[in-house]
């Protein structure tokens, strides 16, 4: 922790020639009578990408962000100002626009500032400078040499290779003195495969907070190449989806979106807190079969979702949201959280310094349950069975969710049959577990490519889960 | 904004902008870079959001942004910076010159020819600074939700923002070009929560335009978005079936949206379009017109010239229902073998035309069949244009809406919806880069229970 602590002042403030003393006198005048805390938010972001299409590595593109967001906080109230120059100027200016929420009230305290020592989930080297040049462009042009070879089928291979580097450091009034150094890589692989007149697509990708060359070491190339080109391939043999309300069976991994849709938004402490989340007010009440168990873990070892502190210094947790079927807690920032008269639970998150922080999930996915994945597709007599998703989206006020299959089968007397084409799930958050009625005991999490968009801001998120059996959900198909 | 728009910090004017592309556009080729360009813009924005009759946000805003492409022949290079600071304008030309010597020799890489740039950069008046006061922002953002909070059933609230933008932006490239421009863009949106027996619905409605003094009024905002999550309540579900979808114009415009995806050229020279080789055939219907005015005084998306200084003008995208110009940019013309649309950085001031009928006209022509008023999910498969989606909206009886109707799904294949297309409403939502109004179509598989 001293090491990033070292890393983000001098990254951060010592260009400007800021100081302690300085970020003391600022968040001193942002005190104002009223103010619960004030916030100081410093990032300096790096990002590369390379990318690949009709055998050519086209494009290259490096990005500098650097730049500070201004909070202050008076009881639900916020100001909020950042600008992308590090310099005195503008936090002076950012503290003006700030200040104007409040107007009145007790004069609040500064505490002193501490740094607790923090959990070290992912290294602090930057994972741009992790791999020579040559060899990422060497690697995408493999890639598409790999994929070409696949099938002679494949008309297309566009291929990317990403990467960030994000220094942070929170200061705020109530004592938090946190940085944190977050690197954080991915490789994409999408092709295009033509037969005759029909023409599909496959994607496959991986992702986490590491370098380039442990990337390539958990996540073989050739294995999400392979993965890829089976997708697109599969896709040309798609039939027709079955329209109607079905029993459906969920693979492990990815699609434990639906958890992050239909649950996870619901739970997160500023709609709950609002009244605006069909989950509001519901902590203690079943929601789920006793055999379903979520949590949110941003602890989890070079995960895309994972953090050593949220953007407001508080470590992140694994939180238990659903326990045996019972809603247990909601995700919290420190707004929220205090507003709520609870603790946060390290789920304070932004896109950036130029975005206000709010409750958002890390690594959200269920526990196993006790049936083998095998056991569960042949309980089904007829349905489906949906292995790969596109993304999702919910409605928390209705509770109503969607999410896309892009890969998925018909079930027919307890076996797998045809790959159907791609198919959209709706369902209502709040009765969706409770439909569950057999979990399996193969949970995984995604590979990490999950981003999650909430008020226009993306975070990198992982979801995961078992197998699961939901009995009835709407599915989007054109064969009625 | 004399609260909160503070100008310690100066802000860039277009002759500063100017200044900084042609240094840069010059360090590029000092460098090495035998063509370069550069945007480079400034923004700052004032957003206030007013909940349950407080103010829950005050925001204030400062963006800069550079980026800069450099071509050494036939190799491209990118390198993007959020301040103009001389380290990070050293930087940028470093970076970008250092990734193009890695990147691979495309034959089709560069700027857009010489003749095409823009010669005169007419004023398309789209600067039009809001000199609205703090705590006047918040007075109005307040009634706004106020009268939204006012209507009967409306329980809860997500509040009601105003937001004001003032932009400049300036490109130039190493044919000599350098331009710049300011603009503005204001909105007001309200979002509340209607409520009965237990169950919530939350619907909003905003307006954003150029010029202030254009908004649709805080009554009309307020109005419409408690009516629009009153009418959501009690909303059922409908058994599977095959009938007329009529999309409201604020769905309507995501069905041109995956036409328009559709006919522009990255898609189409990679392969990923399910409107491949569409140039000059039929697509939609006889009655569809869409046509392009990029220039259109005050417009949102007007623009004097493309992201990369290509004149823009006014064409015609289908005509009669057929495809009768590809949405390109130099890089995609060049690719496919043909001349660039002024197109880079998409489209700008699309409209629909050809609907003659209102809304309630399209309805009764229907008969019976649902109403789509609202889609979530992605479901859209560009490749192949099947579609499948979650939708909310209406259930229509004897030409009459009926009742509401939630958690479905609506499916069926892009191209043949086209094809399908029954009517157009002349019910034109403005507020869009793409303006249309209602779209009937023939029929769509339901999928409910």
């Amino acid at each position: 922790m001293e090491q990033a602590l070292d890393i983000a002042k001098q990254d951060l403030l010592a260009p400007a020639e800021i100081d302690e003393h300085h970020l003391q006198k600022v968040l001193s005048s942002l005190m104002v009578p009223g103010v619960d805390q004030a916030e100081l938010y410093f990032q300096h972001g790096r990002r590369e990408a390379w990318s690949l299409e009709d055998g050519i590595v086209k494009e290259g593109d490096f990005s500098l962000d650097r730049g500070v967001g201004v909070r202050a906080v008076s009881g639900e109230k916020t100001g909020f100002a950042y600008a992308n120059e590090i310099v005195m100027p503008s936090l002076t200016a950012a503290s003006q626009t700030v200040r104007y929420i409040a107007r009145s009230g007790n004069v609040g305290a500064l505490q002193s500032w501490k740094s607790d020592n923090i959990q070290k989930l992912y290294g602090s080297d930057d994972p741009l400078a992790s791999m020579q040049a040559q060899d990422k462009t060497d690697l995408l042009y493999t890639i598409d040499a790999q994929a070409r070879q696949a099938d002679p089928r494949i008309k297309q291979v566009i291929a990317s290779l990403l990467a960030s580097y994000d220094v942070v450091l929170v200061v705020s009034s109530d004592g938090t003195w946190a940085a944190d150094i977050r690197p954080l890589v991915r490789l994409n692989v999408a092709v295009v495969v033509a037969d005759k007149d029909k023409r599909e697509s496959g994607y496959a990708g991986a992702g986490g907070r590491f370098s380039y060359p442990e990337l390539l070491a958990t996540h073989k190339p050739e294995v999400i190449v392979g993965e890829a080109v089976r997708l697109a391939l599969l896709n040309l043999e798609a039939v027709a989806a079955p329209a109607g309300e079905m029993v459906v069976v969920l693979g492990p991994g990815w699609p434990g979106v639906l958890l992050h849709e239909a649950i996870g938004h619901g739970l997160e402490g500023d709609f709950c807190r609002k009244g605006t989340s069909a989950f509001s007010n519901r902590i203690g009440e079943r929601v789920a079969t006793t055999e379903v168990t979520v949590v949110d873990d941003g602890t989890l070892s070079g995960r895309r979702g994972s953090l050593n502190i949220d953007d407001e210094g508080t470590a992140t947790q694994c939180t238990t949201l659903i326990e045996k079927g019972i809603l247990k807690t909601y995700m919290q920032d420190k707004t929220n959280a205090r507003l709520m008269n609870t603790k946060p639970t390290g789920n304070g998150r932004r896109q950036s310094y130029a975005h206000l922080p709010m409750p958002r999930m890390t690594n959200t996915y269920m526990l196993n349950g006790q049936h083998s994945a095998d056991e569960i597709i042949g309980s089904v007599d007829k349905g489906i069975y949906a292995v790969n998703f596109g993304g999702g989206q919910v409605d928390i006020t209705s509770g109503k969710f969607v999410f896309s299959a892009s890969e998925a089968y018909r079930i027919e007397n307890g076996r797998v049959g045809a790959p159907l084409k791609g198919i959209s799930l709706i369902g209502h958050g709040p009765d969706i577990l409770t439909k569950v009625t057999m979990v399996g005991n193969d949970t995984k999490l995604d590979d990490g490519v999950g981003s999650c968009g909430k008020h226009g801001q993306l975070v990198p998120v992982g979801v995961g889960q078992p197998t699961l059996r939901v009995d009835g959900m709407t599915v989007g198909g054109t064969d009625i | 904004m004399k609260a909160a728009h503070s100008d310690l910090i100066t802000t860039k004017t277009p002759q500063h902008l100017k200044e900084i592309v042609a240094d840069i556009l010059e360090r590029a080729q000092r460098s090495g870079a035998t063509a370069a360009e550069v945007s480079a813009s400034t923004s700052q924005n004032l957003s206030v959001a007013v909940r349950m009759g407080d103010i829950d946000t005050l925001e204030h805003g400062r963006d800069q942004g550079l980026c800069l492409t450099v071509y050494l022949g036939n190799r491209t290079g990118t390198a993007e910076a959020s301040g103009f600071a001389p380290a990070d304008i050293a930087k940028l030309v470093t970076e970008a010159i250092n990734i193009a010597k890695y990147t691979g020799e495309d034959s089709y890489a560069g700027l857009a020819d010489a003749t095409d740039m823009a010669v005169e950069i007419p004023d398309l008046q789209l600067y039009h600074p809001w000199t609205i006061d703090t705590a006047d922002a918040i007075e109005l953002v307040g009634e706004c939700e106020a009268i939204a909070r006012a209507e009967p059933l409306i329980v809860n609230s997500e509040g009601a923002q105003l937001s004001t933008t003032q932009s400049t932006y300036c490109y130039g490239n190493t044919h000599n070009f350098n331009a710049a421009y300011q603009g503005t863009r204001h909105s007001i949106s309200c979002s509340v929560v209607a409520g009965r027996n237990g169950a919530m619905q939350r619907d909003m409605w905003f307006d954003n335009r150029r010029n202030a003094q254009h908004l649709q009024s805080i009554e009309v905002i307020g109005r419409l978005a408690a009516q629009r999550a009153i009418q959501r309540l009690d909303a059922s579900k409908v058994h599977s079936c095959k009938v007329p979808v009529l999309f409201t114009p604020e769905t309507a415009i995501s069905l041109i949206g995956h036409f328009t995806s559709a006919i522009s050229g990255g898609a189409l020279y990679k392969g990923t379009s399910f409107l491949p080789d569409t140039l000059n055939t039929r697509v939609f219907p006889e009655f569809v017109q869409l046509v392009e005015q990029p220039r259109q005084p005050g417009g949102l998306y007007s623009a004097p010239f493309d992201d990369e200084g290509v004149a823009t003008r006014d064409q015609v995208i289908v005509a009669n229902g057929v495809v009768k110009n590809y949405i390109l940019d130099s890089y995609a013309a060049r690719r496919l073998a043909m001349q660039t649309t002024a197109n880079g950085g998409g489209l700008r001031n699309v409209t629909v035309d050809g609907g003659h009928q209102s809304f309630e006209g399209l309805v009764k022509e229907m008969n019976k069949g649902l109403v789509v008023t609202e889609l979530i999910g992605m479901g859209v498969n560009q490749i192949t244009g099947d579609y499948s989606r979650g939708a909310s909206g209406f259930w229509v009886e004897n030409g009459k809406i009926d009742h509401p109707v939630e958690e479905i799904t609506i499916a069926d294949n892009l191209r043949k919806m086209y094809a399908n297309i029954v009517a157009l409403g002349n019910d034109t939502d403005e507020r869009h880069n793409i303006r249309c109004g209602s779209i009937l179509i023939g029929e769509m598989a339901i999928s409910g229970i």
